[in-house]
């Protein structure tokens, strides 16, 4: 394989990441040995094998719909690096 | 004998009998922290005050009569489990000042049993890595050799415990990050299975892989310490509803009647022939405890990083996407744009190897390459699971090495995360089975830097492993052993 610069700016923008000049000179590599060595796979052939996301497989955890308690807003608020005492103050969208 | 020195069994007696407070044990492990602690750099924060507050109700506690088995206790965290009211940074510049507004259950269970909380120990930022030189803010040393490295990512959990600052930790485990260091530091380390344990208040990795576990100078205190911990939690839908016995109960002497498994692909080329050597005494002790040796095989082992290192960066992600400078933690200043803002606060505040995991994951996921990389892991991650399935039924417990190499120096792997991610490959696999593993010290390099003997069990069986880190203990002599500092 070989990763190109172009193709790890594209991943860096879906994952929301500014790479540095030095990163752009250096992850493309490190990325195409990683994955390179992650090909080692197709040696197997898993047609037909399911996937295990988990492994102990739990069946859907479900829970009473029932009113608790919950964290007061000056408390969910009070970790904001900037916050208004109602809300999280972020740049304006629209 | 200083009272920092003792077990926590030894330290329990002394503390019932009143021949030592809380109080005392816990100044002698602040006095410890502060003689060693500047060169071992195992805590990013020690909370002196609110130490001494639980010791004091420990023993006020005591004296009433309304003791617990690790009431008055003092124990290092590693700081990836949410503290209320006590920073937790994840060794990440971008939870550099988060203050957690509860407690992970287990630190709720620890509280509950009147355990005293000295303070947070050093990790790889977000627990990836595995000699915590990752971590953003100091890097521990290995209290047997200087300048080399204690392991991670539960780095200072683990140097924490063989320094002596502290009678026992936790850690996380997510490809290792609690066995590796451990081995590499001369204590005990358990990865329990996938559900025993709650993760409600852990930081995010890897969710599908993330266990906590804890680490200690024996396997009597490890099995005190699963008592405390283990258990259901609503508040994390994979934990499972699933009896805990007792693991103190499993300590007996004797392994008649138990098959202990050696899977030859774990013992390859690569092994360092002092890792092989302690390996093979430890495999002379089980014999001579009574167990029957047997040869199994795990015939995916070799595929076993190259699985782990598409499905952790996989779910660290999307985990990750989350820290986004809105809700808590860094944020970058004077943002342009919400944009700009998201992209500046996580290049400023993710070090380099979180952002290469996020990039690895993310291309693994993206369009167009997930059924290659994502799919075809986890397809192969059934196949290692179904490996251990057929080894359980020749046999209870697999013996093997954790890592390849005893520590080595710091700085190493500097710009080859490869050849560091390669040195994984015996710990992995536990993590993508879901099954329980067990760190024991065994032994010695011909330089002086501890090896430790890694044994696995089925699922939920940590009592079998217990049984069998015990009678390896009792065969090696290396219980509470520590060096001198």
């Amino acid at each position: 394989m070989n990763i190109t610069v172009e193709e790890v700016e594209h991943v860096a923008k879906l994952a929301k990441l500014n790479l540095s000049k030095e990163e752009l000179s250096t992850f493309p590599g490190q990325l195409d040995s990683i994955l390179g060595y992650a090909a080692k796979l197709d040696e197997l052939d898993t047609e037909g094998v399911v996937p295990t996301t988990h492994a102990f497989s739990n069946q859907n955890a479900f829970r009473e719909d029932e009113k608790k308690e919950s964290l007061p807003r000056n408390k969910a608020l009070a970790n904001g690096p900037n916050e208004n005492g109602e809300a999280f103050v972020v740049p304006k969208i629209l | 004998m200083n009272p920092y020195e003792l077990s926590i069994a030894q330290a329990r007696k002394e503390l019932d009998n009143g021949t030592l407070s809380s109080r005392e044990l816990t100044t002698s492990c602040l006095d410890r922290i502060k003689a060693v602690d500047d060169t071992i750099k195992s805590f990013l924060l020690v909370t002196e005050e609110e130490a001494l507050q639980q010791a004091d109700a420990a023993d006020k506690a005591i004296a009433a009569g309304e003791t617990a088995p690790l009431c008055g206790i003092p124990l290092a965290i590693k700081d990836l489990l949410c503290t209320k009211g006590v920073t937790t940074t994840c060794g990440s510049k971008i939870l550099e000042n988060f203050v957690p507004p509860y407690d992970a259950t287990v630190i709720k269970k620890l509280k509950n049993e009147g355990a005293v909380l000295l303070g947070k120990a050093s990790m790889d930022e977000f627990a990836m890595g595995s000699t915590s030189e990752n971590c953003a803010f100091a890097i521990p040393d290995n209290p047997w050799k200087e300048d080399y490295v204690a392991g991670g990512s539960s780095g200072g959990s683990a140097s924490s415990v063989a320094a002596m600052e502290c009678l026992g930790s936790l850690g996380s485990d997510t490809g290792g990050s609690i066995r590796q260091p451990a081995s590499l530091c001369g204590v005990v380390g358990i990865k329990p299975t996938y559900g025993r344990v709650s993760r409600y208040g852990l930081v995010a990795f890897a969710s599908s892989l993330d266990q906590i576990g804890p680490l200690n100078r024996d396997v009597t205190d490890a099995a005190m310490m699963m008592n405390a911990i283990s258990g259901y939690d609503p508040r994390d839908s994979t934990s499972v509803k699933q009896d805990v016995p007792d693991f103190t109960a499993s300590l007996t002497k004797g392994m008649e009647g138990m098959k202990v498994g050696i899977p030859a692909e774990y013992f390859t080329d690569g092994l360092d022939a002092d890792v092989a050597k302690v390996v093979e005494n430890g495999i002379r002790i089980f014999k001579d405890a009574g167990a029957e040796i047997v040869d199994i095989t795990l015939p995916h082992t070799e595929y076993c990083v190259a699985v782990y290192y598409l499905i952790a960066p996989a779910e660290a992600s999307s985990n990750l996407a989350r820290y986004d400078g809105v809700a808590y933690g860094y944020r970058a200043e004077d943002p342009e744009s919400l944009e700009d803002m998201y992209r500046r606060t996580r290049s400023e505040a993710f070090g380099d190897e979180v952002k290469r995991r996020i990039l690895i994951g993310t291309y693994a996921l993206s369009s167009g390459y997930y059924d290659a990389y994502y799919k075809k892991a986890s397809q192969v991650r059934t196949l290692i699971l179904q490996d251990f399935q057929k080894a359980y039924e020749s046999c209870d417990v697999i013996v093997s090495p954790v890592t390849p190499t005893p520590a080595w120096k710091k700085g190493t792997h500097a710009g080859d995360p490869l050849a560091l991610y390669l040195s994984d490959i015996l710990t992995i696999s536990a993590n993508l089975a879901g099954i329980p593993g067990i760190s024991v010290p065994g032994g010695f390099s011909s330089d002086g830097l501890p090896i430790g003997i890694q044994l696995q069990g089925a699922h939920f069986r940590e009592d079998v492993l217990f049984k069998a880190a015990y009678n390896l203990e009792l065969g090696t002599g290396l219980a509470n052993k520590c060096p001198e500092l």
